[in-house]
């Protein structure tokens, strides 16, 4: 049985559920972050995003650069093993365009997503007391246990307009499989009103039902999806390709001139049409495609 | 013969030391990345190096770059999602060692990473978090790793992200945190320790060619000095070998 394909291309995926004002949710730790989908919402140059993301990473640093973001919504705002990011460190030190911030750790942004994803008011953790965290975020409160009368912190759920995830494959209906690290994007996409799947590779059906424990997404909550190879260059693709590394490292040159930063964005956002010309502008990212470690199938039978 | 080193060499050599074999490590960003990877290659290679990206018992071939780093992922023994390793791993009290750096810290070894100057209007805006106030919170003992300087070890800090051993006067037990906290500071000076009995940070040894005054005149409050220093070997020549040929030969962590 054959479903209506969801697949779309990210321009018209991105006119269609991205508007300005809305709260934007791009995971994904490390491993498959889509720059592809950040570099097309700066192109259509929407406005006033509140921005959510554990790791902001160097794409929302572009997209504050590109004045996309009234509000960040983050745990931990560094360039990973390189440095600083320096658009989003201009605006939180009054250099820059303001910039609304709203800071929880890692577990409390998780948290945040849980809830979401649970339709839950909010979630409890242990967790924040002795630090100064909650004092400077005043979501994060706390609540009295009616078990044990423990006090444990609460934070609010979160639930975005929008989710994209990045994933290796998904069929036209947007059953998505991701293998290695799998952050919070489940999570984040069930939290969501609307979800964009955006893959490396397009695939059958039967190739996902072939493999069903290893969808982390499942059709029936997105809405589209977009074959986009190399889609989360910078960052990587398990088995597919490696992280740019020397790309991040040199970011730390680039963002902390404002003026090479709209180079950047002139030259490799704006001056392409689309993920194809990226690739080729970057003098094609074979250097970085991934060596074979195959698993063994495991057997489904019954 | 005397190999020499740098202070960086010698402080990620010590902090390896820190880890037993066998046990698990929730490995933070940056230098503790390295002295973990250190102590894998060296005497502890039974360690299970769990990261905040998911990876649990994590076997990388090459020193991963960033804690989500795909190196991590290849040959580990389970890949999780982050609310796994939050919940069902560190508030579940499952980590044995926290394994931090930071900006900041201060004489009672609460930790950085926020902001320096005022929260609404730093004068140095840091990355935050991530997943170390927790860690600091759960992992039942951690280990700081961070260069000595003045502005680094201020009296207090500027933001507590990462609670010490005595916060706001208020003692961990009093606050209701699980872990027993920064019981080490390893610096490329020397280490302090924690004094069991007020949380205080205090200095437990120096290294070799290294004069006390070197590490008092970089700490921001009246220094105490343990009754007896316990000698530090220098790093060997394997660890000095790992370091340089193997795991950072790009000096990625070893600059300065």
């Amino acid at each position: 049985m054959s479903v209506r394909s969801k697949v779309v291309s990210m321009r018209d995926a991105i006119a269609r559920y991205v508007h300005d004002g809305d709260t934007v949710v791009i995971e994904g730790f490390t491993h498959l972050i889509c720059f592809a989908a950040g570099h097309e919402i700066i192109r259509q140059q929407r406005r006033n995003l509140t921005l959510c993301r554990l790791t902001p990473d160097l794409i929302y640093d572009q997209m504050i650069a590109a004045g996309c973001a009234r509000k960040l919504v983050f745990s931990w705002a560094g360039n990973p093993g390189a440095g600083s990011l320096h658009a989003f460190r201009r605006a939180a030190e009054g250099k820059g365009q303001p910039l609304e911030l709203e800071e929880y750790s890692h577990f409390g942004m998780v948290a945040r997503l849980s809830a979401g994803a649970a339709r839950l008011p909010f979630w409890t953790l242990r967790n924040y007391m002795g630090t100064d965290l909650s004092a400077a975020n005043p979501q994060i409160r706390s609540v009295s246990c009616p078990y044990t009368g423990e006090t444990l912190a609460t934070v609010p759920a979160l639930n975005p307009d929008l989710t994209i995830v990045h994933a290796q494959r998904a069929d036209a209906d947007g059953n998505a499989q991701i293998w290695g690290l799998l952050g919070v994007q489940k999570e984040a996409a069930f939290a969501s009103r609307h979800v964009i799947v955006v893959v490396e590779e397009l695939v059958d059906e039967s190739v996902i039902r072939a493999d069903p424990n290893r969808t982390a997404i499942p059709g029936l909550i997105v809405d589209a999806v977009v074959v986009e190879p190399w889609g989360a260059h910078p960052s990587y693709a398990q088995g597919y390709y490696d992280r740019d590394n020397q790309f991040y490292v040199g970011w730390e040159r680039i963002s902390r001139d404002p003026a090479a930063l709209d180079r950047y964005l002139a030259e490799f956002v704006f001056g392409v049409e689309n993920r194809a010309e990226y690739v080729e502008k970057n003098g094609g990212l074979e250097r970085l495609r991934a060596a074979e470690r195959i698993c063994a199938g495991v057997n489904y039978g019954f | 013969m005397e190999l020499s080193y740098t202070p960086a060499e010698m402080m990620t050599a010590v902090a390896a030391r820190e880890l037993r074999d066998g046990e698990v490590v929730f490995v933070g960003i940056g230098l503790p990345n390295l002295a973990c990877n250190l102590a894998r290659a060296t005497h502890a290679p039974n360690l299970v190096l769990i990261y905040e990206s998911g990876a649990v018992g994590a076997v990388p071939e090459r020193l991963p770059v960033s804690i989500g780093d795909p190196a991590l992922v290849t040959g580990s023994l389970m890949v999780c999602s982050m609310a796994d390793v939050f919940q069902s791993l560190l508030q579940n009290g499952r980590i044995e060692v926290g394994f931090l750096g930071g900006a900041q810290i201060d004489r009672y070894g609460n930790i950085n990473t926020t902001v320096v100057g005022d929260y609404v209007r730093p004068k140095v805006r840091l990355p935050g978090s991530g997943g170390a106030a927790e860690i600091a919170i759960h992992a039942r003992r951690t280990v700081v790793i961070a260069r000595l300087e003045r502005r680094g070890f201020p009296e207090a800090v500027d933001f507590v992200t990462s609670p010490g051993l005595r916060s706001k006067g208020r003692t961990r037990r009093e606050l209701g945190m699980p872990g027993a906290g920064p019981t080490r500071v390893v610096t490329d000076k020397g280490i302090l320790e924690a004094d069991p009995t007020d949380g205080e940070l205090v200095l437990s040894a120096v290294y070799p060619n290294v004069d006390i005054s070197e590490v008092t005149a970089n700490v921001g409050w009246s220094l105490r000095c343990k009754s007896r220093l316990h000698p530090v070997e220098p790093p060997s020549e394997r660890e000095l070998y790992l370091l340089r040929e193997v795991l950072d030969p790009q000096r990625l962590y070893l600059k300065g």
